[in-house]
């Protein structure tokens, strides 16, 4: 993975001092609140319903064993035991007081980590697959030039006042993994004539209108990405709309000005940068930051492993682990391991510090040093022997960390809702669990199959309800709680938008609900094979909602 | 108003003349590019040196033409969080070659001031920030990860030895 050099140490170091400075500030008075709030933004500090919130950049979801000890650390020094990995890959902590602050980002800078630019409205952190670099279906390793865009953009002196938050996901792989049709652009690296360059889309995103992004660009070459990238920056922070919060992401500047249009901006701004404005970045610094990225020295193994075939037949729980949790790696005799952070009964995501430390133990012992953080708000070990899964699992199961579920039922994604979070409506964690309840039984969840649910408890969309195959969507009517469910909603390369099946349900309904609306997928399926989302693209929304509604 | 220009507090000898308005015999002024536009001829044949201010929709290439002939461009912060200034100020140095001074004007906090500079601007009209506080700001980093208009050389050249 990336190591930061003098400069990279330097440059995280100084934020750490002028963050110190302006908290300062703002404690003096000198500076007022609302002059603070965007520049605490830019540091991952928000105001939540209780507290101080810090959230700290994982990029693109990579980190090693030393800085999940230092998390771990964080949690148990200044926050109540526990963190809360989230959607883009990043760790949120709730209970941090201001003053400690800098101190974190003090202690961040030890390990190479920052919470820099994580909020306010400027290029958020940039999020990548998380089986970069270990699956077999990618053409090339995303890694490399998540680091060149994150150093691009960071501190970039012309964006950060944009009208709006921005974020950049970039994937390498077949299967998209990192949902860049709903991002603000979103990036899909290819080869073309033995030349690396990106398939470019523009203007997904979630929140109250939901969009999937236009493609603006079968392929910009590598050596143009960043000039690109800026043409599009530039075109946005111009003309994107600033009257409405509401209406200032850059999918309604796309859909406004109509996709042809908006092309034709990004490619005019483009092509009247002089050679001056090009960023030129010079192929030494290319193959620098490749270098870090260089796949483990992984030993040669056997296709098949003995031990761990023996282990499955003697053990069923594992083996039911095994399917759920396991990704093909794209080297012989190794395979790529979910840690799932959605047992029953915690909050999606959440982590204590002993489980983190438990997660950093084994990417040393097991990992090869390397942790990634899912868009799905589990963490993943991407290289392990087939050969060390068992004594992994038995480890992982001994801290609560081996839920068989990845992928599976009660595999949600959930927001912090209005347990946590100022903006939501409704609660999102505890009908996440009353759901979990429901669908406890781990073999009922292996014969279901692929299932996303995904909830959020305010119309901005962080439980990326909108492309959930099951979206559920939390809104306040006259003081009670009720929860929309859309259908047919998915983040892949097939990305959609979900359809709204009917009227709001209470929470004591939901779970009920989708019991039924699992009972006709299980009827409706051709075979075990075809999952829910293709038996309702198969048969379309009607016999779901019909179930869904069976009481009513 | 204090003005900061070059690292250093100047006394300010423009005065904006807002569009409603007569233009004073005398002095330097700056006015909207609206103004600008429609009394282009009137206002470049004065004696005195002249000055355009940009509101955040406005389209900088609109003054590619006269740019050698102004001596001032006012970008107007009405509020701190409305980037398009950045952009104005990028465009103005970097495509349009435009040497003269860029002041940024309005709501103008020490914060900001460093990506300000970075974007092309040279001086600061600001109510609240004292020289010194300005100074500290536009030091804080020693090193930066792209080119902007200040020519400030980006680490991924200096890793490499390169200028």
């Amino acid at each position: 993975m990336y190591r930061y050099d003098e400069f990279d140490t330097r440059i995280v170091k100084e934020r750490v001092e002028q963050f110190r400075g302006q908290v300062a500030r703002r404690l003096s008075g000198e500076l007022k609140e609302d002059e603070f709030k965007p520049l605490r933004l830019q540091n991952g500090v928000y105001l939540q319903l209780h507290a101080y919130m810090l959230r700290i950049a994982i990029p693109y979801g990579q980190l090693n064993p030393r800085q999940m000890r230092a998390l771990a650390e964080i949690a148990r020094k200044y926050d109540r035991g526990y963190g809360h990995f989230t959607t883009r890959q990043n760790i949120q902590f709730n209970w941090v007081a201001l003053k400690d602050i800098p101190d974190v980002l003090a202690d961040l800078a030890e390990v190479e980590m920052h919470a820099i630019q994580t909020s306010g409205n400027c290029i958020r952190n940039v999020t990548s697959d998380h089986y970069a670099g270990a699956t077999k279906d990618e053409v090339m390793d995303p890694r490399p030039w998540c680091e060149i865009i994150r150093q691009w953009s960071t501190f970039h002196p012309e964006f950060a006042f944009l009208p709006r938050k921005f974020k950049i996901a970039v994937t390498a792989a077949e299967h998209d993994r990192a949902a860049i049709k709903v991002h603000d652009i979103g990036l899909n690296m290819r080869r073309k004539d033995g030349e690396v360059g990106f398939e470019v889309h523009v203007g997904g995103g979630q929140g109250r209108t939901p969009h999937i992004a236009a493609k603006v660009s079968d392929f910009v070459p590598e050596s143009e990405l960043l000039d690109y990238l800026e043409a599009i920056m530039r075109v946005y922070n111009r003309f994107g709309r600033r009257d409405n919060k509401y209406k200032a992401r850059i999918k309604i500047l796309v859909s406004e000005t109509g996709e042809e249009e908006f092309r034709k901006l990004v490619e005019d701004e483009f092509a009247a940068q002089r050679t001056a404005e090009k960023i030129a970045l010079p192929q030494e610094e290319i193959d620098r930051i490749h270098a870090y990225f260089e796949p483990p020295k992984l030993a040669p193994k056997a296709a098949n492993s003995e031990s761990f075939e023996k282990a499955k037949a003697a053990d069923a729980a594992f083996a039911r682990w095994t399917r759920a949790n396991l990704h093909p790696h794209k080297v012989e005799g190794y395979t790529t391991v979910t840690v799932s952070l959605k047992p029953m009964g915690v909050a999606a995501g959440d982590a204590t510090d002993d489980q983190m430390d438990v997660m950093a133990d084994m990417a040393e012992q097991f990992g090869h040093d390397d942790i990634r953080v899912s868009h799905a708000q589990n963490v993943v070990l991407p290289h392990v022997a087939l050969d060390d899964v068992y004594e992994l699992y038995r480890k992982l199961d001994a801290a609560g960390l081996a839920t068989p579920n990845e992928g599976l039922i009660s595999d949600m994604i959930v927001c912090p809702g209005l347990d946590y979070c100022n903006l939501a409506n409704a609660r999102s964690i505890p009908v996440g669990m009353a759901i979990q309840e429901a669908f406890s039984d781990p073999d009922d969840q292996a014969d279901i199959g692929k299932f996303h649910i995904n909830i959020s408890g305010c119309i901005n969309a962080c439980g990326h309800h909108h492309v959930g195959h099951v979206g559920i969507l939390g809104v306040d009517r006259k003081g009670e709680e009720y929860y929309q469910i859309t259908l047919g909603g998915r983040a892949d390369e097939k990305a959609a938008i979900g359809q709204m099946a009917g009227p709001g349900l209470k929470a004591d309904d939901v779970p009920v609900a989708l019991k039924r609306l699992v009972d006709r997928y299980r009827e409706l399926r051709s075979s075990k094979d075809e999952t829910f989302i293709e038996t309702f693209e198969r048969e379309g929304m009607e016999p779901f909602k019909d179930a869904i509604y069976a009481d009513a | 108003m204090p003005l900061i220009k070059d690292r250093r507090e100047v006394d300010d000898i423009w005065a904006y003349v807002p569009d409603d308005a007569d233009l004073s015999p005398g002095g330097c002024i700056t006015v909207s590019l609206g103004r600008f536009r429609s009394e282009t001829e009137l206002l470049l044949a004065r004696n005195t040196e002249i000055g355009v201010r940009l509101e955040p929709a406005d389209d900088p290439h609109e003054l590619e033409e006269f740019l050698d002939r102004l001596a001032l461009i006012e970008v107007d912060f009405p509020r701190y969080t409305d980037g398009r200034g950045y952009s104005q100020a990028q465009l103005l140095r970097r495509r349009l070659g435009y040497e003269g001074e860029l002041r940024a004007v309005g709501h103008v906090l020490r914060d900001q001031i460093l990506y300000m500079n970075r974007s092309g601007f040279d001086a600061f009209e600001t109510e609240r920030a004292e020289l010194p506080s300005v100074i500290e700001a536009l030091e804080e980093f020693s090193a930066v990860y792209q080119p902007a208009a200040d020519e400030r050389v980006p680490v991924f050249r200096r890793r490499h030895g390169k200028d």
